[in-house]
């Protein structure tokens, strides 16, 4: 009897978590972050991928990778803006117009937009750099943060998922990764949080960043106007605008404009919407781009 | 600049070609005065020889054929230049817009060099062409405080002139600003 009461009088709390035993278990069960993987029989496989693929130094390079972009990010008041455009090059070809370069890194089951605009819980990443790189590495990114939601019954923490990611890119420092992205979400225990993580090892918190061949045309519209303490409205309003600026003076950027929001409950996503009606809406609205004529 | 080190931090790379004609320069060093003063001698001979003044499209068209000349020299200029001149007939503003390479464009906002990627999107939103000079000049900030945000180089302040049609003048610029990051 003394036994069974035993049993029901603590709290019910204490079985929640695992034992010292049981995440020691998990934790040496789980593989290892790098990855082995086949490499092509050189001696410097970065030299080696630098001769194919970087038709800067080589214009006659057998695989040209896709990399202009414009992606940008800052923090304020509200949450996380988050907006790309949506156009993929490989040397002077446009490859796609309509590329997703936001990605969800949640639950995988959660990755899908969805038709309401309910919140998804989770963070997002952006794409900049090689698309293969940022896909793949990315949804790794998923799988770990999964795996911690399942083993520590709480979502993993924005500065944690960053670091997973940077101490992957540092792991393979040299062996060619492009990658350039930004992390997005918002934690109980952060607030909203906001990494730039890049292929050189480079992890940095902070405010507002701007990655790709656009960057500088986003910082300069985003810079002027930026502050904190910006609403809703302007925020989105804001990262359009900034993209859209990249958009039309960066030759490899272009396509749509891809925003989203990030709350406390998740992320809402803003539309994913061609950018030639919007710039002539802006021009003509707003008188703005008056190097442009609008009469034939 | 010379290697590594600033000769001059108030050099003024303008000249004046005419009364309402003004030409600021950049690029190879040696190459960008021995330029402007070239085209602003021979603008004023012709000022002098026909006692009239060429308006800021002929001076154009004649800067960016001399340019074009040289270019299929044996050695030639390498030089960036923006024109701004004040037709005094019409008095209408007119900006050109030359690389080194000769090419010549009519534009209502310029810049060369890095500077070209942090400005351009901030006069794409800002610009509009009947704002005051005192708006300008505002504008103008919001160029060089984000240059002093973004560029990784010190170009220790601006040098600010304004062509007007009573003929060219300095204007008071703060350089002194002090510009927060983000």
């Amino acid at each position: 009897m003394d036994k069974l009461v035993a049993q029901y009088s603590r709290p019910s709390h204490q079985n929640e978590f695992y034992s010292e035993q049981e995440q020691q278990d998990l934790s040496e069960s789980t593989p290892p972050l790098s990855l082995k993987f086949n490499l092509p029989p050189v001696d410097n496989s970065s030299a080696f991928l630098r001769a194919m693929t970087d038709d800067h130094s080589n214009p006659s390079c057998p695989i040209k990778l896709a990399h202009g972009t414009t992606t940008l990010s800052f923090r304020f008041q509200g949450g996380i803006i988050v907006c790309t455009d949506s156009r993929a090059t490989a040397g002077n070809w446009i490859a796609s117009q309509t590329v997703k370069k936001v990605i969800p890194v949640s639950r995988l089951s959660r990755g899908e937009d969805k038709p309401t605009n309910e919140p998804t819980p989770g963070l997002l990443g952006t794409m900049a750099g090689g698309a293969a790189d940022c896909q793949y590495w990315l949804r790794y990114l998923s799988q770990q943060c999964t795996l911690h939601e399942i083993r520590h019954k709480r979502r993993i923490t924005v500065a944690a998922a960053s670091k997973i990611l940077a101490n992957l890119t540092y792991a393979y420092k040299g062996y060619g990764l492009s990658m350039g992205t930004m992390l997005a979400g918002m934690t109980p225990q952060e607030g909203p949080a906001l990494y730039y993580i890049d292929s050189d090892g480079t992890r940095l918190p902070g405010n507002l960043f701007c990655v790709g061949s656009g960057q500088t045309f986003a910082y300069g519209v985003l810079d002027a106007e930026y502050r904190y303490d910006l609403t809703e409205r302007e925020a989105l309003d804001l990262g359009r605008r900034a993209i859209l600026a990249a958009m039309h003076r960066d030759a490899y950027s272009g396509g749509f404009i891809n925003l989203y929001h990030v709350k406390e409950e998740g992320w809402v996503h803003h539309g994913f919407d061609d950018m030639n009606p919007i710039f002539w809406k802006t021009k003509l609205d707003h008188g703005e781009f008056s190097n442009v004529t609008s009469e034939l | 600049m010379r290697g590594p080190t600033i000769i001059k931090a108030e050099d003024d790379k303008t000249r004046q070609l005419n009364k309402h004609t003004l030409m600021a320069f950049s690029g190879e060093a040696g190459d960008t005065v021995q330029f402007a003063e070239y085209i602003q001698a021979n603008i004023q001979l012709y000022t002098m020889r026909n006692d009239t003044e060429l308006s800021p499209s002929a001076v154009s068209s004649f800067v960016r054929g001399e340019l074009a000349r040289s270019l299929r020299s044996r050695s030639p200029y390498t030089v960036n230049l923006l024109l701004g001149g004040m037709d005094p007939i019409t008095e209408k503003p007119h900006l050109y817009w030359v690389d080194y390479l000769a090419s010549l464009a009519p534009v209502p906002y310029a810049a060369h060099g890095y500077a070209q990627f942090y400005c351009l999107s901030i006069l794409d939103k800002h610009h509009n062409p009947n704002i005051s000079l005192d708006e300008g000049i505002k504008l103008l900030g919001m160029c060089t405080d984000e240059l002093k945000r973004r560029l990784p180089i010190d170009y220790k302040g601006v040098l600010v002139k304004v062509v007007t049609k009573e003929g060219v003048k300095v204007v008071d610029f703060d350089n002194d600003r002090i510009v927060r990051s983000a």
